[in-house]
């Protein structure tokens, strides 16, 4: 009996085996370009576009979760007009994705900031980085203050709120900016990220440009804040806690704020107008930038009295030479695709498109994109 | 494998031909089996152990003895010390202890000793559908229901201690937030509760019924009969069920992420908030720029990982002495 059993648990165990080699062969056969498949889609691609792209296959990216929204419409909005390619964006954050890309597991990898000086030696030699930039978007001031509506703040008053100076709504810094609105005595109640993230790292660059030595907690993806601070995970577990809290602020990319219905203050740009983040207001600031050559950009506290000082911007990081012709066509779609028609889907996402000299010369670096 | 071995003789004897010719093949499939499985596991440890140590490489270089025994972590000035970190992940799994052991114990005595069988299958099964609920679950369930509610109940026990020295210092404060120490520590107690219960039934199962019923014929009630004949018996194994779960507890990651609070910081106030060495590798890892920030991070679950290994030894070492004695009595 007992040999009997032990002969149904081994002909089980080859069945799960042979499952196993089964959906090892499907997983194989669907990641690799196939030839029949790639045969069949160029005529489906001709008949839709008129520049059909030959190139087939998939593009594995990964990175920045500011551009989680963004990469995820875009992609199903690409697939109905490229079928035979296929993109997977995984949110991992810029630093994995960077990582990612230094290690050769991902073709692009998304980034809100330009590679750090301290990561300079992981770049595998010889490799030269493209920057691609494809969003921009406001930080939103959100807060939670029942009654008060278009609240006006400035670089030294947000420093001053942020690093636990200021404690409560009827400060005197912050009534000087609000004149004729009634601000409660209630207590600062500040909402900050406990993750790592590209928002605290670029909002912490506006204060430290702004605010100058005013602000003294410094600048990185991770802030040493105060310890009253509270601390949710995510643009949304902030924006949880803002919600649920009278008197607090934190800060939270746009399109989260706007989707849980926050109030967003206003901000003081460097022409001393009081701007509320939107997409225009964001597109705005990013027109008054200057692209290095390696078109980085700062967009933070920009010149222009349309501007919303607080606005940051994300790459997708390329390697100028990629191993063979295909993946350099791929990207060469995809990033195209990103540039030009997926730009018009940024301002639905309360995200914003890039000025328009910014978009055509990263067009025009699509081109340095070889194999 | 003992067992099978033994029962073998008594079940050829019958037909011992086919089976004497293919017994040893088996025996010995498996015994290469066994041995690979069991390498295998010491490997893949070593490896981590390895990579982990080769990574982290630069936070134990640049920070130094005093950078990382420091409770200073603050990226952006490039200090990243751990202590924080390892206080919070102690004191977390402290408290879940404190609540869960209790509980777990009266549970398995309550199934093994007082419930008859038929009711006590029920339970049980309850009981495990604990260990099912998904850790993130807990950790979001946390966060959006438990936290807030537990907000105002924390508010009003820090009121009622102000001033009364020990439990001022404990429960009161200034800086009383929801997501804490001491939700941690309830969330981490909760998910803990079956693996030691199970384990504590099992060990308490396994006294000899000669033993209780000696108890009781010496006129012994049933607490008494716990007491003397159950409890001298099983606590060494039960002991080490509870560290099986104090491992859980440091190790447990996305739930005690979410409701911790992520503040660095070493307080005596549990219901401030803090940071656990597993939350903060979660939290923190996708957007460490290079250099050391991400040794740092890499080097931290070294940490934890000597941690764990420290409590199985000492849980070994508990276990071990608690069965010497048993012998010895």
């Amino acid at each position: 009996m007992q040999l009997r059993r032990r002969q149904q648990v081994m002909t089980a165990g080859g069945a799960v085996v042979a499952m196993a080699l089964s959906l090892a062969a499907c997983s194989s056969s669907s990641s690799t370009p196939p030839a029949s498949s790639g045969s069949g889609s160029p005529t489906a691609g001709s008949a839709t576009t008129s520049a059909a792209p030959t190139a087939t296959g998939t593009i594995d990216a990964a990175g920045s979760t500011f551009q989680t929204n963004f990469q995820q419409t875009a992609i199903s909005q690409f697939k109905t007009v490229n079928p035979g390619i296929t993109v997977n964006y995984a949110s991992v954050g810029s630093g994995t994705g960077r990582s990612d890309l230094y290690k050769n597991t991902v073709l692009f990898a998304g980034s809100d900031s330009p590679i750090p000086s301290k990561e300079a030696s992981e770049v595998p030699a010889g490799k030269t980085v493209l920057y691609f930039p494809v969003q921009i978007g406001p930080i939103a001031m959100a807060y939670n203050l029942p009654g008060v509506k278009g609240l006006k703040l400035d670089a030294t008053v947000l420093a001053g709120i942020f690093q636990g100076t200021i404690t409560s709504w009827n400060n005197s810094a912050i009534a000087a900016l609000n004149s004729g609105v009634t601000l409660p005595s209630t207590p600062i109640t500040l909402a900050v990220r406990a993750d790592s993230s590209g928002t605290t790292q670029n909002f912490s660059d506006y204060l430290v440009m702004a605010a100058g030595s005013a602000w003294k907690l410094g600048t990185s993806s991770t802030i040493k804040w105060p310890s009253t601070a509270r601390s949710g995970t995510g643009g949304s577990g902030v924006a949880q806690i803002v919600k649920s809290t009278a008197g607090a602020i934190g800060y939270v990319d746009f399109s989260t704020a706007t989707a849980s219905g926050l109030e967003a203050a206003s901000v003081k740009n460097t022409a001393g107008q009081f701007v509320a983040p939107s997409s225009a207001a964001a597109t705005a600031a990013a027109s008054q930038v200057t692209p290095k050559s390696d078109l980085t950009f700062v967009a933070v506290d920009q010149a222009g009295s349309n501007s919303y000082p607080i606005t940051y911007q994300s790459w997708d990081l390329v390697y100028a030479k990629q191993p063979n012709a295909n993946d350099a066509a791929l990207l060469k779609a995809y990033l195209g695709y990103l540039l030009g028609q997926g730009q018009s889907l940024l301002t639905q996402l309360n995200l914003a498109p890039l000025p328009a000299n910014i978009d055509s010369m990263a067009k025009a670096q699509l081109d340095q994109i070889t194999s | 494998m003992s067992a099978t071995t033994q029962a073998d003789p008594a079940r050829s004897a019958g037909s011992a031909e086919p089976l004497a010719h293919r017994r040893p093949l088996g025996d010995r499939g498996f015994q290469i089996l066994a041995l690979v499985a069991g390498l295998l596991v010491l490997i893949i440890l070593v490896l981590i152990a390895v990579t982990t140590a080769q990574q982290s490489t630069t936070w134990f270089t640049t920070a130094g003895f005093k950078g990382i025994f420091s409770t200073d972590w603050d990226p952006g000035a490039n200090k990243f010390g751990a202590m924080a970190f390892v206080y919070g992940t102690v004191i977390s799994s402290v408290i879940a202890l404190i609540i869960a052991v209790p509980v777990s114990v009266g549970v398995a005595l309550l199934l093994t000793e007082v419930v008859p069988r038929r009711w006590s299958r029920p339970i049980v099964y309850v009981i495990d559908l604990l260990a099912v609920v998904p850790s993130v679950v807990w950790g979001l369930w946390g966060i959006i229901v438990f936290v807030p509610w537990l907000q105002h109940i924390y508010s009003s026990i820090a009121s009622g201690v102000k001033g009364i020295p020990v439990l001022d210092t404990l429960f009161g404060g200034t800086n009383i937030q929801g997501a804490s120490f001491m939700t941690a520590g309830i969330i981490l107690a909760v998910m803990i509760t079956p693996i030691v219960t199970s384990l504590s039934r099992e060990v308490i199962a396994t006294v000899p019924a000669i033993d209780r019923e000696g108890a009781y014929a010496l006129g012994a009630t049933r607490w008494e009969m716990i007491r003397g004949a159950v409890w001298p018996h099983s606590v060494g194994g039960v002991t080490g069920s509870v560290l099986v779960g104090l491992g859980r507890a440091m190790g447990e990651t996305i739930a005690v992420a979410l409701v911790i609070g992520g503040s660095p910081e070493v307080t005596a106030h549990l219901f401030y908030p803090g940071h656990s060495v597993a939350a903060v590798i979660a939290l923190e890892f996708g957007e460490a720029t290079g250099g050391e920030f991400r040794a740092a991070l890499i080097g931290l679950g070294l940490v934890l990982f000597l941690l764990t290994i420290i409590v199985n030894l000492v849980a070994r070492g508990i276990v071990e002495r608690s069965a010497r004695r048993m012998r010895g009595a």
